[in-house]
């Protein structure tokens, strides 16, 4: 198969945009139409948190998929991506810090050291905040090398979303959601320790996909 | 020693007997309005189901909490029965499928006249009374219900609790075939909780067989099920089959799942938190919109006046 043109993925940019507007949408219709549940906030809260979570499986999807595919062009769409996860990712801890903890600081800081799977979550999420900062293409010129290497943070953001949704239902011991996503995540960073190993004692520049992303984008 | 609290309601806050009164005429008809399916996409079954039997209940204003009654919708759209899923939305799409005719309970152990009771009978033992409870999940949201049924302490006093009779076993259905949650070991199936011989006999623990003049809905625990409205919602079990009195205290189905965070008593207490999470505030269920501030949990879930003298010189925060 042909390798795709920048510029052709770069006309998908807008629709992405779209796409990733959809859960927002999804939940202003349900709650014109009487549809949040009796208990809104919750809805709202685990609905970004899922979301969250959905964005950050496709982020994590880009790279294997342009190596599968022989698709590099591909890499243009996943800045948007990662920055739609910070996007819910910011509603998810916005929804719980005011409409359930009222902002008050008593009552969060109570809920991350009495419950663990706040306490995972609340450790992911400022993981976030370098990464969406520093998505530009300045920043990604300013780091050079460490640039990559800062944004494999993500990795250990992806484990602890999960274990914060893990611990999450544990208390009703319903991990069948959760147990799928798992599965996606052990599969897209499994490919990556398996491309690593396959790399290792190959050619030495090889690993270095940051300097490949930013020839792509050149 | 318990502390006596003061009440936290303001009187202010106490809606006059007339309002409220005319409020509930109101509910009543726009609770019978929604019953014949007039509105709303996901509940059409379960308003048909519930609109099948109206229950002829009196107003019992001695056990009737002013705070505005949560409506019949969330009642019965937003529930915890696992036997049907572990979501709030699982009860009430799949409890249609519960069998809830022929239905007996029998009452066993500790007792002079051990005695099966068909449903018909139970319904036609004592008049029905509308008591409007507050009802506190121990996941940190609350709703205020208008049940309809009598006190447990009719029923058990039919059967003669012998001098042995210390605790009350709860037993409730268990339809593998027609409850899809009960694949999943959750929990121990099938679910049993349990009351102390003086709860159980607390004229506020009630035995519950309708909700808003109409018979339980299967998601709320048709045909009958409890109401022990200062402790957390899992202590009053649903769609009940066997009640047992015994001499020695049950084992309750979360003891056993989950014995470090479930007691014995379970009584709901803003000062003892759950092993995973505060216990002070509470969300009520439909209460003003996103920004509505959650309301403080009472002591007792607001009933200590009537029941703080049961369990007096007892260490709560130890038998939580």
């Amino acid at each position: 198969m042909r390798a795709l043109a920048a510029s052709t993925v770069e006309r998908c940019k807008p629709a992405l945009f779209l796409l990733g507007l959809y859960p927002l949408a999804r939940w202003v219709w349900l709650g014109l139409n009487d549809g949040l549940t009796a208990n809104p906030v919750e809805f709202l809260t685990r609905s970004a948190g899922t979301w969250t979570l959905v964005c950050l499986l496709v982020t994590l999807s880009v790279t294997p998929l342009r190596r599968l595919t022989g698709q590099p062009a591909l890499v243009r769409l996943r800045r948007m991506c990662g920055l739609y996860t910070y996007f819910y990712a910011c509603l998810h801890f916005l929804t719980w810090a005011w409409w359930d903890q009222g902002l008050d600081p008593a009552a969060m800081v109570g809920g991350v050291v009495q419950r663990p799977f706040i306490a995972v979550g609340f450790t992911a999420f400022p993981l976030l905040a370098p990464l969406a900062l520093t998505s530009t293409r300045g920043w990604m010129r300013r780091l050079g090398r460490n640039w990559q290497r800062l944004h494999r943070l993500v990795y250990a953001v992806a484990v602890l979303a999960i274990l914060h949704y893990w611990w999450h239902k544990a208390g009703k011991h319903d991990f069948a959601a959760v147990s799928v996503y798992a599965g996606v995540v052990a599969l897209l960073l499994g490919w990556r320790i398996a491309a690593w190993l396959g790399r290792r004692g190959a050619v030495p520049a090889a690993g270095d996909a940051a300097a490949q992303a930013l020839k792509d984008l050149r | 020693m318990i502390p006596r609290k003061p009440s936290d309601i303001a009187p202010s806050e106490i809606t006059p007997e007339s309002v409220w009164r005319s409020r509930r005429q109101w509910m009543l008809r726009a609770g019978a309005a929604a019953g014949l399916g007039l509105a709303g996409w996901p509940l059409a079954g379960a308003r048909a189901a519930a609109a099948d039997t109206a229950l002829a209940a009196r107003p019992n204003p001695d056990y009737t909490v002013m705070d505005k009654p949560t409506s019949f919708e969330d009642i019965t759209s937003y529930n915890n029965y696992y036997e049907f899923g572990v979501d709030k939305g699982d009860p009430a799409e799949y409890a249609s499928r519960l069998a809830t005719r022929p239905w007996t309970l029998t009452i066993e152990g500790e007792v002079k006249q051990p005695r099966t009771f068909d449903i018909d009978a139970l319904l036609k033992l004592a008049p029905m009374e509308e008591r409007v409870y507050r009802l506190r999940c121990v996941e940190g949201w609350s709703m205020v219900i208008p049940w309809d049924g009598y006190s447990l302490s009719t029923l058990l006093k039919q059967v003669e609790p012998t001098g042995n009779a210390k605790y009350v076993e709860f037993v409730t259905a268990l339809q593998p075939r027609n409850m899809p949650g009960v694949k999943y070991p959750v929990i121990d199936w099938p679910y049993v909780e349990g009351l102390r011989m003086d709860e159980a006999m607390h004229p506020l623990a009630m035995l519950v067989f309708g909700v808003y003049g109409k018979a339980l809905p299967n998601q709320n625990g048709a045909p009958l099920r409890l109401a022990v409205p200062w402790k957390y919602g899992f202590k009053s079990a649903k769609s009940i089959v066997t009640i047992r009195l015994v001499e020695k205290q049950p084992t309750s189905a979360w003891m056993r799942a989950a014995p470090n965070e479930y007691g014995f008593y379970a009584n709901v207490n803003p000062d003892v938190p759950h092993p995973r999470w505060s216990q002070a505030t509470e969300r009520r269920i439909g209460e003003g919109g996103l920004f509505t501030p959650k309301r403080k949990t009472l002591m007792f879930n607001g009933y200590a006046e009537q029941v703080a003298s049961l369990y007096q010189g007892m260490d709560l925060a130890r038998n939580y």
